[in-house]
């Protein structure tokens, strides 16, 4: 009986720090906290030292032969270059459209294709099932659907990079979990109210999936930001290309080609495209990382 | 019992918003399939699908494709930068699952894994210009040191010998912290009562880890590598792209760049579409053979 309670008592307290540690328990506890800084460092220290580049003055640049990590001088020139640019203001408002018209999208058709696949009393319902699955495992390639897309009046046009990705069906089966999971007895109880299922599906169903539908929104928010592979594919208008795809071509150019009288070098306005490209990225994460991590479990365990 | 047809009428509502995604996957998931006869014929922007001529033999795109001495490379290289991606990418982020399952701190453990999947948000552009400040040859951080250091730079970016690291390196950083989640979820849930019974054995942390943890989280473990074998001719076409320039195709150039190059950089639509079909059959082998080998650890996708 006592060795049953020790055994209550010390687990209970086998995951907390109030336990009073071994020496192995010690050198352990040290390896796993130096690990856990580094580990901290390598993820964030590129994006400070970015950053830092991009707001060092050139003489700064000069004179430590290099970006350092902490400039000690600050300038914000290479971001007004950046802006003066034409190209940049215009791809930011592409990559805006985008994201804020694609992401509207994908979240009306998946919710409306998620909650039908939801009720298991559906007639059909493991045909169309099977019918969108195939697709996640047999994709014709890239010829045939660039052939597609083409032959649909997509080509350079904004809506080659959000229609031909309206839906992800991954998603669709993430949404339609967790619909599944929302008890039956609250659908019943509106139908015998004389709701339709229109109105089931905004007035109950939907306020009970904030979680799911902030993680699945802001995927496809950020898939579309960060929009390069059906840029490439679909849009030769350097008008209509997004952020990422003037980035990549900003990035690739290279000091030879750079105008002599330039104030500052390449490099440092190069990475001040890199942080205009992340910002909206790192300033959202802190707010919704905990969705996120919420939305993947689902996705991944149960889905 | 009610017909089925009046039971379905029933549920007009339902079908009625399927409709607009249904439509999406006919246009654009199931209709390209249609355009796959493109790989059988001389497709010419002209003529559109229907009207290209069909190609004698058939399979003559395919003979063509699998003649070349440079679909060798291709497979090797799309093979191979799968596969060190797969091993690094299971034990990476199962090694900081461990780290951070072990960690008592809890605001610590907290703060690295929230920081330790934001990379993953990052597109490959930016990680492409972060992973220049680092490792450019002219002005790249980590180059500055090994000037000082040795005298000598390195073209990370440029040389044969080191670009696939880069690639599997810049994979690894935006994915670790990702890929940890789904381990260290499995870990969470092994039932402590086993973690006290080894204490009270004399079990060390380590042994602790090496019996319990890992046993524990076996299944998901295998799941994963499963899936992701199934994958493998996926290679990463937007990083491999973004990353790659001339100097580095003998190493770094896969079938999805190839296809792209081939079908819309040289309008050679036809070779390119039969690339792209062998890879889409062989994948498709792959997925469903991977699917059925995870299902014996119990956890398949569908």
């Amino acid at each position: 009986m006592t060795l049953v309670r020790t055994r209550i008592k010390t687990r209970a307290n086998s995951r907390s720090t109030t336990r009073i540690s071994s020496r192995e328990d010690r050198i352990v506890n040290g390896i796993v906290y130096v690990a856990c800084a580094l580990v901290a460092v390598v993820c964030v220290f590129p994006l400070l030292f970015v950053v830092a580049a991009s707001i060092t003055p050139y003489g700064e640049v000069l004179r430590n032969g290099g970006y350092i990590v902490i400039p000690r001088a600050i300038t914000f020139d290479a971001y007004r270059e950046l802006l003066a640019d034409p190209a940049i203001p215009r791809a930011l408002s592409v990559t805006a459209f985008i994201t804020v018209v694609g992401t509207a999208l994908n979240m009306l058709l998946t919710t409306l294709m998620a909650y039908p696949l939801s009720r298991r009393d559906l007639p059909g319902r493991s045909a169309v099932l099977l019918i969108a699955l195939f697709t996640t495992v047999f994709g014709a390639g890239m010829i045939p659907t660039y052939l597609i897309v083409k032959a649909t009046g997509l080509l350079d046009t904004v809506w080659a990079m959000i229609v031909p990705g309206a839906v992800s069906v991954f998603n669709v089966l993430i949404m339609k979990t967790f619909f599944e999971g929302i008890p039956d007895e609250l659908v019943d109880a509106a139908r015998i109210d004389g709701a339709g299922e229109l109105r089931i599906l905004v007035q109950v169903i939907l306020p009970l999936s904030v979680p799911v539908m902030l993680t699945l929104g802001l995927f496809y928010g950020v898939s579309h930001w960060n929009e390069f592979f059906q840029a490439i594919l679909y849009v030769r208008d350097p008008d209509l290309q997004p952020l990422q795809v003037v980035v990549r071509n900003l990035l690739a150019r290279s000091q030879a080609t750079e105008n002599a009288d330039a104030v500052l070098p390449l490099v440092t306005v190069q990475m001040a495209a890199v942080v205009v490209a992340a910002i909206p990225m790192i300033a959202v994460y802190p707010f919704v990382q905990k969705h996120f991590q919420k939305g993947v479990l689902l996705g991944s365990v149960k889905g | 019992m009610v017909p089925t047809v009046t039971r379905a009428r029933r549920y007009w509502a339902l079908y009625l918003m399927l409709l607009p995604a249904m439509a999406y996957l006919a246009v654009y998931k199931y209709a390209p399939m249609y355009g796959i006869i493109v790989a059988f014929k001389d497709y010419s922007l002209g003529e559109g699908i229907v009207a290209s001529p069909w190609i004698h033999p058939w399979y003559g795109h395919f003979s063509e494709l699998f003649g070349s001495p440079y679909f060798g490379q291709l497979l090797r290289n799309t093979f191979l930068l799968s596969i060190y991606k797969i091993v690094w990418g299971t034990t990476l982020p199962l090694v900081l699952a461990l780290i951070l399952n072990e960690c008592r701190l809890t605001w610590m453990r907290r703060w690295v894994q929230t920081l330790s999947y934001m990379p993953h948000f990052l597109s490959w552009v930016i990680i492409f210009g972060i992973t220049g400040a680092f490792l450019s040859e002219s002005s790249g951080l980590v180059n500055r040191w090994l000037e000082q250091l040795t005298g000598h730079s390195v073209g990370f970016l440029t040389s044969t010998d080191w670009f696939r690291s880069v690639l599997v390196g810049t994979e690894v950083w935006k994915d670790m912290g990702w890929g940890a989640i789904i381990y260290l979820a499995a870990m969470v849930g092994i039932d402590p009562s086993r973690y006290e019974v080894a204490r009270v054995d004399g079990a060390s942390r380590l042994r602790q880890i090496w019996h319990i943890t890992l046993p524990g989280i076996r299944n998901v473990i295998i799941l994963l590598l499963v899936l992701r074998l199934g994958h493998v001719l996926e290679a990463g076409f937007e990083q491999v792209y973004i990353f790659y320039n001339l100097q580095v195709y003998p190493v770094a150039d896969i079938l999805d760049t190839w296809v792209f190059r081939t079908g819309l950089e040289n309008l050679n639509f036809s070779l390119a579409a039969a690339a792209g079909l062998f890879k889409s059959i062989i994948g498709l082998v792959l997925i469903l053979a991977a699917n059925r080998i995870a299902k014996r650890w119990d956890g398949q996708l569908w």
